[in-house]
């Protein structure tokens, strides 16, 4: 337990400014560079370093596959709920124009919540996949290698 | 309500399964999640019967996504031949979730269930947003959606026969490949002409004229989606993926995926590219219908020799889809037409099929033909359907197999090609061998003693047989396909008038 | 007499498709020709990733800048629907490879190998396994084909 500790301070350094960034980038995503894709794999990036350095265990208990696996879900349920919404009160499907006071108002807005929906989508994805392939264990052993 | 609904038809038709997929996966029960897929299945196949209604007038539903206008926004196009195609994959679907609940629960583990029904709903999506969009790029989103969940499904086989996971894995790079090889023909299109709307795709080319970087296009898209519907050098992953996949996967993606890869190439050649495109006759004439006329005669031979039913039908089905191409490869409303109609009726025909192969696999454990001796005693129901099934695959009047077949030779003798329509009757014979050898091992000869099986369970029982009976109805009432097959073959036609100089 | 030239300039003034091209052609050849089935997929992400080169430049306008409004009306902005269309295919690569990814996995498990040529063999004898037993059932025959319990 005592080795790498050098990874682990740093990695400790590292992951909440990785969580800022990953914030930013989605948040800033209507109006500039950036948006639910590229912000969902930089947050999903900050709980695999974790889960790197400190093993899965550690990781899943902060973040639960059940939490992983409903927040999938529940990304592609925003970005199709958006464009239902839009349905509902007689626009076409993902018509922004319904959303808010309409105009660039609902354009922010409704670009917002899709983008929402995909990065919760897409961070969830990358953790499960890492969770997936990491938590499985391996047949061979490590002189097979 | 109603209205509302009405509004956004194409919409719904690919939002609903979409919504649905990700609900499944988040309560994860099996009971539930076979609901769900049901109720929506049905859904979309209300939908698809009312969009049909719309278009079978020869009317076009333009929906634009977001109220973005077409050249700009993506927009979904449903004319006749989409409508027929949304109806063929959906309507699959419904007849294939009762049957899928208990073969489901046989051959995949419970808690994996609630997964597999949403890998299910993922590639019903797929599959109808490939066919209902009118934007090029979309079609390959779509068509990775269906392919993705496709090979999932596939190698949920695994429980059953280990060897799911290499033909799954084999599925998926040749699908990969496919696909990629369709976006470098989309991106060089886009190239030509700076649009990836279809209607406008073929506007642009009419203005632009003919250059190499459309024939570059054309061909990547043509091999692109030739590995997709199992053009016949291209088919090897298919006689696994069909053979180890869980029964209830074989039943639809045989039933709906190279069928909707069918539909691709056929919007592609005639929607966009247009019939009179030369570069594009050249092809079809010296390569696509040589390529047909093997399929038909190779894969056929192929299959009299297979040991498993589930394979036999495997390479059945690549021999059918080289009549579907035969027929587009006549470059002839009535070969267009055969195409069409021979979607329709090879859905059900081999549907039908794969469901009374699943059945053999719940009751006796196996699909290979040995295994099958006197089954026709035990299992009289199932027997029959096959023996229904097999009829209509070799083109025996009264099926729709015959009707297929009926317009194929037609068409063959409109352009006055003798020797392909001696071809199709001479490859129907390999047919009867193949089935053949099935019924005499149902029929006659007497079961092993101590075998343990019994008539599969009324709910695989009553999809099976509504599915043979559609094949006999369509097969005597074949004025309501061929009508709609006809209106598809028209528009597509009209639609694709364009003036090469 | 129409004289053959070299048009260099041509040439080299397309380089990004001759990038295109060799980077497709690698790819394609390593998916088809090497027999480890992860080398398979990293020949396959290869030929994708080239595809995507293939978009983005096409989308380059010379002397565009990134498509983001600058309020001048006289900028020039390259074409971002290629770069919006790759961001999907990128996103439709990733999940083939983690598919793909996973199946090799799996199949390590079940057959104790990820080669090629090993895993034709081994299906080679269950095909043979399969037909032998038809001639003489055994009994119990029907679990060796079930794979190992242990792959979940």
């Amino acid at each position: 337990m005592d080795h790498h500790s050098i990874l682990r301070v740093v990695s400790k350094l590292l992951i909440p400014p990785i969580i800022v960034y990953a914030l930013y980038v989605q948040w800033h995503g209507d109006f500039g560079p950036g948006g639910g894709f590229q912000a969902g794999v930089i947050f999903a990036v900050a709980f695999i370093l974790y889960g790197l350095v400190f093993g899965v265990e550690a990781m899943t208990e902060v973040l639960p596959t059940s939490v992983i696996r409903v927040a999938m879900s529940l990304g592609v349920l925003i970005y199709a709920g958006t464009g239902f919404y839009a349905l509902l009160v007689g626009h076409n499907f993902l018509d922004y124009e319904s959303i808010g006071h309409g105009g660039h108002h609902a354009q922010e807005w409704g670009i917002l919540l899709v983008e929402l929906g995909v990065g919760i989508t897409v961070a969830s994805v990358m953790i499960g996949i890492f969770v997936a392939f990491a938590s499985r264990t391996p047949k061979l052993k490590d002189e097979d290698w | 309500m109603i209205d509302l609904i009405a509004k956004n038809l194409p919409a719904l038709q690919v939002v609903i399964p979409l919504m649905a997929a990700p609900v499944c996966a988040i309560f994860n029960r099996s009971r539930l999640a076979w609901l769900i897929a049901f109720v929506v299945a049905i859904a979309s196949f209300a939908m698809s019967v009312a969009l049909l209604g719309q278009t079978l007038d020869g009317g076009i539903i333009s929906y634009h996504l977001g109220g973005w206008a077409p050249p700009i926004g993506i927009e979904y196009r449903v004319d006749v031949l989409n409508a027929f195609v949304l109806l063929i994959v959906s309507g699959i679907a419904v007849v294939t979730l009762p049957y899928a609940a208990k073969s489901v629960a046989q051959e995949i583990p419970r808690e994996k269930q609630g997964f597999f029904y949403t890998a299910f709903l993922l590639c019903l999506t797929g599959l109808l947003g490939v066919t209902i969009t009118g934007d090029a790029f979309n079609v390959f989103v779509f068509l990775e959606i269906s392919s993705l969940s496709t090979y999932a499904l596939v190698a949920t086989g695994a429980e059953r026969n280990r060897r799911a996971l290499t033909a799954a894995y084999n599925y998926l790079i040749m699908g990969t490949v496919g696909a990629t090889f369709f976006v470098i023909g989309l991106g060089l299109l886009y190239m030509a002409t700076g649009t990836l709307n279809m209607a406008d795709l073929a506007h642009q080319i009419t203005l632009r004229g003919d250059t190499r970087m459309l024939h570059m296009g054309f061909a990547f898209v043509l091999v692109g989606i030739g590995l997709k519907l199992a053009m016949f050098p291209l088919h090897l992953w298919l006689p696994n993926a069909y053979t180890f996949a869980p029964s209830a996967v074989s039943v639809f993606i045989s039933a709906t995926s190279t069928k909707v890869a069918v539909y691709v190439l056929l919007r592609f050649m005639f929607g966009i590219f247009g019939f009179d495109y030369a570069y594009q006759q050249s092809t079809l004439q010296y390569v696509l219908l040589p390529l047909a006329l093997l399929a038909m005669f190779a894969a056929s031979l192929v299959a009299v020799f297979q040991t498993d039913l589930k394979r036999m039908l495997a390479y059945s089905s690549i021999a059918q889809v080289g009549y579907m191409l035969l027929g587009t490869a006549f470059m002839t409303q009535t070969g267009v037409m055969a195409t069409v109609i021979h979607l329709f009726n090879h859905a059900v025909t081999k549907a039908t099929l794969f469901m009374v192969a699943g059945a053999f696999v719940y009751s006796v454990g196996s699909s290979k033909i040995s295994e099958l001796k006197g089954l026709g005693r035990i299992m009289p129901w199932t027997s029959a359907a096959f023996v229904v099934g097999g009829l209509s695959l070799i083109g025996i009047p009264l099926t729709v197999g015959f009707v297929s077949k009926w317009y194929l030779v037609q068409a063959a003798l409109e352009l006055g090609w003798w020797p392909v329509a001696a071809a199709i009757v001479l490859s129907s014979l390999i047919a009867i061998a193949y089935v053949w050898r099935i019924v005499e091992m149902l029929y006659l000869h007497s079961p092993s003693p101590d075998t343990k099986a019994k008539e599969a369970p009324l709910s695989m029982l009553v999809p099976m047989w509504i599915l043979a009976a559609a094949t006999v109805y369509f097969g005597t009432h074949a004025a309501l396909t061929s009508a709609a097959a006809s209106r598809a073959a028209s528009t597509l036609i009209s639609t694709s008038n364009i003036i090469w100089q | 007499m129409q004289e053959v030239v070299l048009d260099l300039e041509f040439i080299i003034g397309h380089y990004n498709y001759w990038l295109f091209v060799i980077l497709m052609m690698t790819g394609l050849y390593i998916t088809v020709s090497r027999g480890n089935l992860i080398k398979k997929v990293v020949g396959l992400n290869l030929f994708q990733t080239s595809v995507f080169m293939l978009y983005i430049s096409m989308g380059k306008i010379e002397g565009g800048t990134a498509p983001i409004l600058t309020g001048d009306p006289n900028t020039v902005y390259s074409n971002p629907l290629p770069h919006v269309l790759i961001l999907t295919a990128i996103v439709v690569g990733i999940a083939t490879t983690a598919l793909a990814l996973a199946l090799v996995v799996r199949i390590g498990e079940e057959f104790g190998s990820i080669e090629e040529d090993e895993l034709i063999e081994i299906e080679h004898e269950l095909d043979f396994a399969e037909e032998s037993a038809e001639a003489s059932p055994v009994p119990g025959q029907g679990d060796a084909n079930k794979g190992e319990p242990g792959g979940k």
